[in-house]
C-alpha cells in the first residue's frame, strides 16, 4: 500500500497536481480541437444516416465518460472505505458533478438523435432506462454528501451508495445484448472488434481522449481547491482562536 | 484479522449478493425488460387480441403497400421465421424502409393482423462512409444484409 498512500499526503498531491495541470490542459485543447476539427470536417456522412451521424462524436464520448467517472467514483469509495485513504473522498466528491453533466449530456444528445433517426425522443427501453438511473444515482450521491451535519457520514453514506449503484454499469453495458431494444448494440467496444469505418472511428477515439483528459483536468483542478479550502478552514480557526 | 482485511471482506460479500440478487430480479422480469416482441414471440406467446404490445423485426421486402388516402400503409415484419401483416396511418421516420428493422407499437385485432399506432425505426451498430457503400455497390462487391441500402 506505500505507493498508494504516497500522495495522501496533500502537500504531495498539491505539487505533482501543479507540475501534470499545464500538460493535460494542453492535451486536452490540442485533443478536442482536432477531434472537433475532424467530426465536422473532415470525417464523412455515414450510408444510412448521413450528416445526422456527427451527434455520435459527443454522444459516445459523453456517454463513455457517463461510465468512466461513475466506476472511478465506485473505485475511490471502496478505497475510502477500506483503507480510509484521506484523497479518496475528495476525489469521489469532485467527479460526481462532472459525471453527471456527462451523463446529462449523453441524454440529451440521444435524445437529439433519436427523434430524426428512431422517430422518438424517448423510450423506455433497457439501455436509456438504465441511463436515465446512473443520473438520478449521481445526483442521489451528490445529495448524500451534502446530506449530514458532519461531513464524515456524509462521505461514508455517498461511498456505500456509488458501490451499490457499481451494479447498474454493467447492465448499462450489456443492456443491448441481454435484452431488445431500440438502442442499438456496441459498435467499438465488442468481442468482434469494431464495425464502424475507420475514417469515422479515429475522430470518434479522438473526442473520447479530449472527454478523458478534460475529465482529468477539471477533477485535479477541483480536488486542489478544495485541499486550499481545507487548509483556509484551518488557517482561519488557528486565527480565531489566538485572537 | 486485521480491521482493514474486515471491512474489505464485508464490502466484497455484500456487493456479490446486492449483484446476484440483481441478477435474479432482472432474470424474473426478463419479458417486462423486453422492448418489444419478435413475430415468433407473438405467435408463441398466444397474445391476446387488443392488448397493447411492441412489435419489433425486419420490414418483410415486397410486403409495403401505400393505400389511396396517402397515409395508411401496410407492410409486414418479419424475423425470418414468422412474419406478421401490420397497418399504420402516420408519418413514418427518415430511416423507414423495406428491408429495415422497425419497431412499431399497437395491438393485435382479431384476424391476427397488428394495428399500430406509431412507428419507430432501429438503426444497426454499423457505421460506413456514404461513398465507401456506393463505390462497393458499383463494383459489385456489396455483400451487406437487408439493411445496407442507401437512402438516396
Amino acid at each position: 500500500m506505500s505507493v498508494f498512500h504516497r500522495f495522501a499526503n496533500p502537500n504531495r498531491f498539491l505539487k505533482l497536481t501543479n507540475t501534470v495541470l499545464p500538460w493535460i490542459s494542453g492535451i486536452t485543447v490540442l485533443s478536442l480541437l482536432a477531434g472537433l476539427y475532424m467530426a465536422f470536417f473532415t470525417s464523412p456522412p455515414d450510408y444510412q444516416q448521413g450528416e445526422t451521424v456527427r451527434i455520435m462524436y459527443i454522444h459516445v464520448p459523453s456517454a463513455w465518460m457517463a461510465m468512466f467517472i461513475y466506476s472511478s467514483i465506485a473505485f475511490a469509495s471502496v478505497c475510502s472505505l477500506i483503507w480510509r485513504h484521506p484523497l479518496a473522498d475528495l476525489a469521489a466528491k469532485a467527479s460526481a458533478p462532472i459525471g453527471a453533466g456527462f451523463t446529462f449530456l449523453a441524454l440529451a444528445t440521444g435524445s437529439l438523435w433519436g427523434k430524426p433517426m428512431w422517430g422518438a425522443w424517448w423510450v423506455w427501453d433497457a439501455r436509456l432506462t438504465s441511463v436515465l438511473i446512473l443520473f438520478f444515482l449521481y445526483l442521489g450521491h451528490m445529495a448524500l454528501m451534502n446530506a449530514f451535519e458532519e461531513q464524515e457520514r456524509g462521505n461514508r453514506a455517498a461511498a456505500v451508495l456509488a458501490i451499490v449503484g457499481f451494479v447498474n454499469i454493467p447492465i448499462i453495458k450489456f443492456s443491448v445484448d441481454w435484452w431488445n431494444t431500440l438502442h442499438q448494440p456496441a459498435s467499438v467496444m465488442r468481442a468482434d472488434g469494431p464495425s464502424i469505418d475507420p475514417s469515422m472511428l479515429w475522430p470518434l477515439l479522438i473526442m473520447g481522449l479530449a472527454f478523458k483528459f478534460f475529465y482529468l483536468v477539471v477533477v485535479l483542478i477541483r480536488i486542489k481547491s478544495e485541499l486550499i479550502e481545507a487548509k483556509l478552514r484551518k488557517y482561519r480557526r488557528a486565527v480565531v482562536d489566538n485572537a | 484479522m486485521t480491521r482493514k482485511s474486515r471491512r474489505m471482506y464485508i464490502i466484497v460479500v455484500a456487493f456479490v449478493l446486492l449483484a446476484s440478487a440483481t441478477a435474479l430480479v432482472l432474470t424474473a422480469f426478463e419479458d417486462n425488460l423486453v422492448y418489444f416482441y419478435s413475430p415468433t414471440d407473438l405467435k408463441t406467446k398466444q397474445v391476446t387480441v387488443g392488448r397493447s404490445l411492441r412489435l419489433g423485426g425486419l420490414v418483410e421486402e415486397g410486403t409495403f403497400v401505400k393505400l389511396d388516402d396517402g397515409l395508411s400503409i401496410r407492410f409486414s415484419i418479419t424475423d425470418g421465421a414468422e412474419s406478421v401483416p401490420v397497418s399504420y396511418k402516420g408519418i413514418l421516420p427518415d430511416l423507414f424502409r423495406e428491408g429495415q428493422g422497425v419497431i412499431t407499437e399497437g395491438s393485435l385485432n382479431e384476424k391476427g393482423d397488428f394495428i399500430a399506432h406509431e412507428v419507430l425505426a432501429k438503426h444497426d451498430e454499423n457505421y460506413m462512409p456514404a461513398e465507401v457503400i456506393d463505390a462497393l455497390k458499383a463494383s459489385g462487391e456489396w455483400r451487406g444484409d437487408e439493411e445496407g441500402q442507401t437512402t438516396k
